[in-house]
């Protein structure tokens, strides 16, 4: 009975995760601009392997919960490669970003761009030289 | 266990459909940061793969490279963006 409710679970899981790594693929192609490819690529394969990941863990604990030695360490290591997953992908995403826009690409059909003319870094001022 | 290993192999056919179409997009970007936006997705489904595959074959050692190779991506995807960003390392 808990073992049919969890193996449906994960299928849903796996369905899902599947077709939003896909519609990243798909989107990657699509999107006209920068800007609106890295919401396409990073943000779907975010939310698709938070489920594929999500799927994994539950065969995990099913499989520690029938009392094999696997499936701690299943659950473990899945976890840990989602955490990564989790923190690395935004970050990444907000430096492409913003070396995109200082790299001088515009988005696409941008009427007003609030960031142009801006300086880099308020805070630190250029000191040529300073340290070399 | 071993009923999920043909649908796993599933997922994993169609996560490299999907590389696939990111592979596109790196050859045919018009910019720079459009082939880096290729290059951190196929980082991420490369890592999701990778879980697939452990999970397909039952052989763990994958679960452990893919936690590696999740941070050693980040890593490049940040140099990657300060070397576009024109900064100093």
């Amino acid at each position: 009975m808990l073992s049919e409710i969890v193996d449906n679970i994960v299928y849903i899981f796996l369905i899902i995760g599947v077709f939003f790594n896909l519609i990243a693929g798909i989107g990657l192609l699509r999107f006209p601009d920068v800007y609106t490819r890295l919401y396409a690529g990073i943000k779907c394969t975010t939310f698709g392997s938070i489920f594929i990941c999500g799927s994994v863990i539950l065969l995990g604990l099913k499989m520690w919960y029938q009392g094999s030695s696997d499936g701690t360490v299943l659950v473990i290591h899945t976890a840990g490669a989602l955490i990564a997953i989790l923190i690395t992908n935004p970050t990444g995403a907000h430096a492409i970003a913003r070396a995109a826009h200082r790299s001088g690409v515009k988005p696409v059909g941008a009427v007003v761009d609030d960031l142009e003319g801006k300086p880099a870094r308020k805070s630190a001022p250029i000191k040529k030289g300073a340290d070399k | 266990m071993t009923e999920f290993e043909p649908i796993f192999f599933v997922v994993l056919g169609l996560l490299i459909l999907s590389i696939t179409l990111c592979i596109i997009r790196v050859l045919i970007g018009p910019t720079a940061p459009d082939r880096v936006v290729g290059l951190g997705t196929i980082n991420t489904l490369v890592i999701v793969s990778m879980i697939a595959f452990g999970m397909a074959t039952s052989s763990f050692i994958y679960f452990n490279v893919a936690i590696v190779y999740a941070l050693l991506s980040y890593i490049s995807t940040l140099f990657i963006a300060k070397y576009l960003e024109g900064g100093e390392f």
